[in-house]
């Protein structure tokens, strides 16, 4: 039974993302919704920085712990119905590494700019073959971005 | 609308068609479309429209959203009929929206449109829309397309010549289409007392600049009669407006044919600057009203109704400046301002003339005192002293006309079932094209403001017959786009619209797209029972009132099994939708609840109460497909009898023992 929903559930996502309909957040008046396909684009795609506005983040060695407070309410706020902060999967992947897998660029692109990244970053789709639903973009400003990976690092032990 | 009043001319109007207008009706569509028609109407997938065009909806009581030229339908919008999709009416938040002095009403009858100007231009700020039947007046955010706040009118029947504006919209109005007794007088009074007892009101609905609040400034009190439309000056004539009435014979029976029998009836020109300085200088007579004034607030997402106790007369006998009326050949519809502002077409819908008026003749003629008489102590001013002329045999039933801004107008006719276009100056016929069949307005982008896009035009027609596949006995009724941009008119597209098209008004795109909001901001959510994020969703019990702050995320609510809900207690499901992203709403349906489903924008609060009236296991769930895992969005409610111990409990994630061994093998 599990098996089949599974099948089912699949069979659904390929249909809903066929023509990547909800996924252009940012469609200009005269622009087109489908503009090229992804798979052509990943030549000039750099899998650690991710794609997005942040090329070089600055992190100190030290939390900044009034900074990972902010970030934490965040979360509260708009990841944690999806995120535990262990390495248990609830409907995203637990948090419990994440700064340790992927640099701070990646995850601030990836919080940021979601759906560019789900459709050309070879970890996040493999991460969706397992999860099975798209990352929501949550609206963090460049601001919360950064807060919620001071967070992050907190939870992977910076002090 | 005006079917049945033009039955009596059917038969004459029959055989002039036959006489000289052999034209209006082609054997095909073939006839007077070209062959470029689909290209020019053809919008590639995932490209936009070039323009918004929002469409009454009649007696839908909602307003639709098209995109032009490709005519495809882009949303509607729930204004004055409960909408158990969107959950309009239904939601604990909505229900205000639709108060009135006589209580919550389900339905409404919603005829025109207008769009807010700046110096007589579209500003892309709000639509205002009327209710015809229990006398109101919206207003439409265009950055969320939400109806945000609506207005009963006091002392009106039937708000027709609504809800125009003025050309920096200081005000939008309100004309009664069946006078009545006064709410504050005894309206319990013999029918037939008509001429006494049964008044017309002009009302003003002054507009805040800022946020756009609506109040009601004042209603001047004229003698009983039927006003039909109205539209405001423009430069010149922009402190005058102009009303169309019919009836001024005051006739209360069988109004076809004894509303029908003068060979003028009026357009009233009303000096709106100066009765808002007589109010202003507190000369208005302050008299008891009831009426409700709802507004929507988007930061807390609740409306809030309030019972209004007061409005200002001006009883129009006692202001001999303010109101002049113009003769105006058989039962006017449209009364309709030009780009310049300097004339003013009047449509007698019985006529087979279009009589043109000049706004500075007209001042003349109220300077020089070119008076034939009075109606009920107003001025009537000399047919030809406010004319500036006519245009001579047009067609039968002219209606309603609109500006291309190059110095044409538009006209269209009912009986003789066509558009015609001519020259304003020289009145001179350019070109005629059928419609199909007996279109009632028309809307050309910005043609009722000083600043019309001519490109496109759309005749809303009130008969469709054979130009669909059938459905029955009811049709829905049709839009035809026709391209303006050459010497002659050509039809485009034919397409059908939402319940009955009465009036219309299009923008380009650009004014409007770029301020479309995409989410509500969690941040800014001050609803009272926001649940703000999932770590503070629970189930509170206050006696017989149980408050669930649930959250909706891709694919979850929480909480999703709760249990210690008896019988006949008041559930309120106040589902917060966490999702920040873009057109992903969650939807939320309990089964038996006897309203609708909730539609939960992102960053949204809404609420759905529910009183459960027997035991049993109620299934919850996401009803607006979500994501791949949306299926799985659902959920429990045990509802256990009166007086049962079980006591309130809530979770999301926990299996049962027996479940999560199942899991593990």
């Amino acid at each position: 039974m599990r098996k089949l929903f599974f099948i089912v559930s699949f069979a659904l996502f390929i249909t809903a993302c066929a023509g990547g309909g909800k996924t252009d957040s940012d469609n200009a008046a005269d622009k087109s919704a489908v503009e090229g396909s992804p798979a052509t684009d990943t030549k000039a795609y750099d899998p650690d920085r991710g794609e997005g506005k942040f090329t070089d983040v600055k992190i100190d060695n030290k939390l900044d712990a009034a900074m990972a407070l902010k970030g934490e309410k965040i979360a509260d706020l708009k990841c944690t119905s999806c995120h535990k902060l262990t390495d248990e999967k609830l409907v995203g992947p637990g948090w419990a590494g994440v700064t340790k897998r992927h640099k701070p660029e990646w995850i601030m692109n990836f919080i940021t700019n979601t759906d560019v990244m789900i459709d050309k970053d070879p970890k996040a789709q493999a991460m969706l073959e397992i999860c099975m639903v798209r990352m929501p973009n949550q609206s963090l400003s460049d601001t919360d971005a950064r807060e919620l990976l001071e967070f992050l690092r907190k939870n992977d032990g910076v002090k | 609308m005006m079917k049945k009043s033009l039955f009596f001319f059917c038969s004459s109007a029959a055989f002039l068609m036959l006489m000289n207008l052999s034209g209006c009706k082609p054997k095909n569509a073939g006839d007077a479309t070209g062959a470029d028609a689909a290209a020019k109407v053809y919008v590639a997938p995932g490209k936009y429209d070039e323009l918004y065009n929002f469409v009454s909806g009649g007696f839908s009581g909602q307003v639709s959203v098209y995109g032009i030229p490709s005519g495809r339908l882009l949303r509607v919008i729930p204004v004055f009929s409960a909408d158990p999709e969107k959950g309009w009416g239904y939601s604990e938040e909505t229900k205000p929206m639709l108060n009135t002095s006589h209580g919550e009403l389900p339905w409404g009858d919603q005829h025109h449109l207008d769009l807010s100007q700046t110096k007589g231009e579209i500003d892309g700020r709000w639509l205002f829309a009327n209710e015809n039947n229990t006398p109101r007046i919206a207003r439409i955010d265009l950055k969320t397309f939400r109806t945000a706040e609506i207005i009963e009118i006091p002392n009106s029947a039937g708000n027709h010549s609504s809800p125009f504006i003025t050309e920096n919209t200081e005000y939008v109005v309100a004309g009664t289409r069946f006078s009545v007794p006064m709410d504050y007088e005894n309206g319990d009074v013999p029918i037939s007392s008509y001429k006494k007892n049964f008044k017309g009101t002009l009302t003003f609905v002054s507009v805040a600049p800022k946020d756009g609040e609506m109040k009601i400034a004042f209603q001047m009190l004229l003698p009983g009669m039927n006003f039909d439309l109205s539209h405001s000056g423009k430069g010149p004539s922009a402190d005058w407006f102009f009303f169309s009435c019919y009836n001024s014979e005051q006739a209360h029976t069988l109004l076809e044919v004894n509303a029908s029998k003068r060979d003028k009836d009026y357009i009233l020109a009303v000096n709106w600057k100066k009765a808002a300085e007589y109010v202003k200088q507190g000369r208005g007579k302050k008299v008891k009203a009831n009426y409700a004034h709802n507004t929507y607030n988007e930061s807390t997402h609740g409306a809030t109704s309030k019972i209004e106790t007061e409005t200002t007369l001006l009883d129009i006998r006692d202001f001999p400046d303010l109101v002049y009326m113009i003769p105006c050949p058989k039962s006017p519809h449209g009364c309709d301002v030009d780009p310049s502002g300097e004339y003013i077409v009047g449509s007698g819908k019985l006529a087979a003339l279009i009589p043109v008026f000049s706004f500075s003749k007209i001042q003349n003629a109220i300077a020089k005192k070119l008076y034939d008489g009075n109606y009920g102590g107003i001025p009537v001013l000399k047919y030809e002293a406010a004319l500036y002329g006519e245009v001579k045999k047009p067609g039968l039933g002219p209606l309603h006309t609109e500006f291309d801004g190059k110095g044409n107008a538009y006209t269209t006719f009912f009986i003789s079932s066509e558009i015609v276009k001519w020259n304003l100056k020289e009145l001179k016929i350019l070109d005629r094209q059928p419609t199909y069949y007996s279109p009632g307005h028309l809307s050309i982008p910005g043609g009722d403001t000083r600043k019309p896009y001519g490109k496109y035009l759309i005749a809303y027609n009130k008969i469709t017959k054979d130009r669909f596949l059938p459905t029955g006995p009811e049709l829905a009724q049709s839009a035809q786009l026709f391209d303006i941009s050459g010497e002659k008119m050509k039809l485009l597209l034919d397409y059908p619209t939402i319940g009955e098209p009465h009036y219309a008004q299009m923008i380009p795109a650009e004014l409007i797209a770029k301020n479309s909001q995409k989410i509500f901001r969690l941040e800014e959510n001050k609803h009272p029972y926001v649940t703000m994020g999932e770590k503070n969703s629970r189930v509170v019990r206050e006696g017989n009132k149980i408050h669930v702050y649930m959250t909706a995320m891709r694919s979850h609510f929480s909480p999703d099994n709760i249990e210690g809900i008896k019988v006949g207690d008041e559930v309120y499901f106040h589902v917060t939708n966490l999702e920040q992203d873009w057109d992903v709403p969650h939807g939320f349906g309990v089964k038996g609840a006897k309203n609708a489903e909730l539609l939960v924008m992102p960053g949204e609060t809404a609420t759905l109460k529910w009183v459960p009236e027997k035991a049993g296991i109620f299934p919850i769930y996401c009803t607006d497909f979500c994501s791949a895992l949306h299926q799985e969005m659902q959920g429990y409610v045990r509802v256990s009898v009166k007086g049962s111990k079980v006591p309130i409990s809530f979770s999301l994630g926990k299996n049962s023992d027996a479940a999560d061994e199942v899991l593990k093998k």
